[in-house]
């Protein structure tokens, strides 16, 4: 490519997960200029579309978690813009937002995925909650954890022990979205694997144990230092390492994905990976897993986002 | 960061912490609040006073002046106690609300904020009840809280604190032995409540605290912005030795000088300015000299006047709006200040509600941040000081919808029922966020 790209980090956006997304954005901002990258940071509103045919930056690196940042839609306007941008494309963006739609795609790929059921709002209201509920517990049991359909850093997920918990964990999933996802829980070992691809085809990045404090990786457990702690290695057995690269490789190429994402397992006491989630754009901030993934690793976490911006002048 | 089998930790230090800092955690509802600095979003969660009604090209005569002719001592330490020259100003301003005291009964601070800490420091050890009223100010909450005291909630009404509730509460942990170490009131335009204490009630619980020899805490950030009329006597001009009460320009002026003050019987305003010394050696010598230069040049009571007039229109906003799209909903009068107390119908959570009211571009305070155990879960404090009132109306439109879908869900789901329990996080909107 030979000249310096300049980038155009795009962070905050109206999504829940704008808090998250700001400081996601400053640390990837500062690692491409620690690598002598020309980067602006822009929250993105009404005047980016204009911003982007006036400035007409070489790569934009859109950082944002949540609605319109994940779900393709953004990224499908660059598509139409023909500007280069890091991350998967607009298509598989919004397969990977869509929590069931990843587990069927993943699934079909011979990955394991827990058992579950993805229920909208409507059609507790048409069939009645006590039935609905009812129905599932039965088939799923418990414990489950309930998660809106779309959606990241654990917010509107419940982690249900008892069906008495079980209405209240739909009520926080449905004020997050209208589609929530339960599913059976696995006990077992939580485990994520950040995948990179710079152009030479996608790596898995050794993974990441989490082990949360409180027992269960929620908002407090994710964004509060020291409430969780991470293991890289995980204190798992060789094979069940390999495994789970391989299979967070094959739910990568599953789902379509490029350039970056990190693929959520938890690995139960047969060393069975089951496959939860994949997220597009994984949150980057101080107390992610995916930068502490690369740090333990020993890359340099501002040569990979200089790398991943060069790829994506390449691929897109 | 690496300790070897057990793991990375993001913080070492994360075994260290004192207790006190327990809470101090990320929290999703806080996360959520961020959204709330978009234009997109109506805020009415925060409560940042309006500053853009100040004459901003006389305040910076005042500074202008200042550091033309003072500059050195603008930017020096200054006094522990604070600026006699702002004290002075101070006197005139508490006057408007029949408080008389002397200059060297006033220690300046950081913001009445600081004041708070400040009174809490000296008083509370672990385990001490602080009385408040029920629902009371987040940041005491948050304050009373670091001291590791065990906030007491009296009920209110729409007249203020309930002596009887006063008495019956004191009583209560007076046979339990938990010491009382003093009585902490918002008594004008409450914060989150709006409503104030009637006369009749100021008298009876200044005689209750009298009788049980409990230290009244009058926090007045209010007191000057009422609409109609002003509100009873503050507590001070009517108990010198019983009263510590704290005040701010943060309202009438501005809040980015950061300037409050603490009026303290003698002994205790001793230890104020030695406390306040060992925490911060002095309060900002330039924003105190440019208040009095402010205070001293400029017809301050007709800016307190516009603000009446502009905080009033955005209150009427407010009821008006309401009585429009949520008529069956309860809510407070308040006839001052900036705040209004909704209730919402049975069976909703303000706290777990509020994703969706992000997701409909308006923002508010759930009730729970405004008490020490976890209730509120019924009531939100929805501001009205800083938006327009054209978007007030518009936020209580949406937040009309918001309120319309989570009563369908809860109508599908039956009522959530949650276990009561302590707020785990500060989960208040962070002061910069409208």
């Amino acid at each position: 490519m030979g000249s310096t790209p300049t980038v155009l980090v795009l962070a905050g956006g109206i999504s829940h997960e704008r808090d998250i997304s700001l400081k996601s954005g400053r640390k990837v901002a500062d690692g491409l200029s620690s690598h002598e990258l020309t980067v602006e940071i822009r929250d993105p509103d009404a005047s980016l579309i204009g911003f982007l045919g006036d400035s007409a930056p070489d790569v934009v690196w859109p950082v944002l978690h949540g609605a319109s940042g994940e779900d393709g839609a953004l990224r499908a306007l660059l598509e139409m813009l023909n500007i280069d941008y890091v991350g998967s494309s607009a298509e598989a963006s919004r397969l990977a937002w869509n929590k069931p739609a990843a587990k069927t795609l993943v699934s079909r790929a011979g990955v394991a995925t827990p058992a579950s059921i993805t229920l909208s709002r409507d059609a507790f209201r048409e069939l009645g909650a006590e039935s609905v509920l009812e129905t599932v517990v039965d088939a799923l049991g418990v414990p489950l954890i309930v998660k809106p359909a779309q959606g990241g850093s654990a917010q509107g997920v419940s982690w249900v022990d008892s069906p008495a918990d079980l209405r209240k964990a739909m009520v926080h999933a449905f004020t997050y979205s209208d589609v929530a996802l339960i599913e059976k829980r696995i006990q077992g070992v939580e485990v994520c694997v950040p995948i990179i691809d710079t152009g030479d085809g996608p790596h898995a990045i050794p993974p990441v144990e989490i082990e949360p404090l409180s027992g269960h990786y929620d908002f407090e457990a994710r964004y509060t230092a020291g409430a969780t702690r991470f293991y890289t290695p995980p204190r798992l057995a060789n094979e069940i390492l390999e495994a789970l690269s391989a299979h967070a490789l094959d739910a990568f190429a599953a789902v379509g994905l490029r350039h970056l994402a990190r693929m959520d397992f938890i690995v139960d006491s047969e060393g069975t990976p089951w496959f939860l989630e994949a997220s597009t754009m994984p949150g980057l901030t101080e107390t992610s897993s995916t930068a502490l993934a690369l740090d333990s690793a020993g890359y340099d976490v501002g040569g990979v986002y200089a790398a991943l911006v060069e790829a994506s002048r390449t691929t897109a | 960061m690496m300790s070897p089998g057990s793991g990375i930790s993001l913080d070492p230090w994360f075994d260290n912490y004192a207790d006190r800092a327990a809470g101090l955690s990320a929290s999703e509802v806080r996360a959520l609040f961020a959204v709330a600095s978009r234009p997109e979003v109506v805020s009415l969660a925060g409560g940042m006073p309006f500053v853009s009604a100040l004459p901003f090209d006389r305040v910076r005569a005042s500074v202008d002046r200042i550091l033309a002719t003072e500059g050195a001592t603008a930017l020096q330490y200054g006094s522990g106690q604070g600026l006699p020259s702002l004290r002075e100003k101070i006197l005139a301003v508490m006057a408007e609300e029949g408080i008389r005291a002397g200059v060297d009964d006033i220690v300046v601070t950081t913001g009445s904020q600081q004041g708070l800490d400040l009174v809490a420091k000296l008083f509370i050890n672990p385990g001490d009840a602080i009385l408040a009223e029920s629902p009371s100010y987040v940041g005491a909450m948050g304050v009373f809280r670091s001291y590791q005291a065990r906030v007491e909630h009296v009920a209110m009404d729409e007249h203020g604190m309930i002596p009887a509730a006063l008495t019956e509460r004191i009583a209560h942990l007076r046979t339990a032995g938990v010491p009382i170490k003093f009585l902490y009131l918002i008594p004008n335009f409450q914060n989150p409540a709006g409503v104030t204490l009637s006369a009749t009630r100021r008298v009876e619980i200044l005689d209750i605290a009298k009788e049980n020899g409990i230290l009244i805490v009058e926090d007045n950030p209010y007191g000057l912005l009422w609409f109609d009329s002003p509100p009873p006597q503050a507590l001070r001009s009517v108990d010198e030795g019983g009263v510590i009460y704290l005040g701010s320009f943060s309202k009438t002026f501005a809040p980015g000088l950061r300037v409050g003050w603490v009026v303290a019987p003698h002994g205790i305003r001793e230890k104020l300015v030695l406390a306040s010394e060992a925490a911060i050696l002095s309060p900002s010598s330039f924003a105190q000299m440019v208040l009095a230069d402010y205070f001293g040049t400029q017809d301050w009571k007709s800016q307190i006047d516009t603000f009446r007039g502009l905080y009033r229109d955005r209150r009427d906003a407010m009821t008006t709006a309401l009585a429009a799209h949520l008529p069956d909903v309860e809510h407070t009068d308040p006839a001052g200040g900036f705040y209004l107390w909704l209730t919402l119908p049975e069976g909703l959570d303000s706290k777990d509600m509020l994703p969706r009211a992000i997701t409909e571009l308006v923002a508010y305070t759930p009730g729970t941040a405004f008490f020490a155990d976890g209730r509120g879960q019924r009531h939100l404090r929805l501001a009205f000081c800083y938006p327009e009132p054209d978007f007030i109306t518009e936020g209580v439109r949406r937040l009309a919808r918001v309120i319309t879908e989570e009563r369908e869900l809860v109508e599908t789901f039956g009522p959530a029922h949650s276990e009561v329990q302590a707020a785990a996080n500060l989960e208040s909107p962070p002061p910069e966020v409208v």
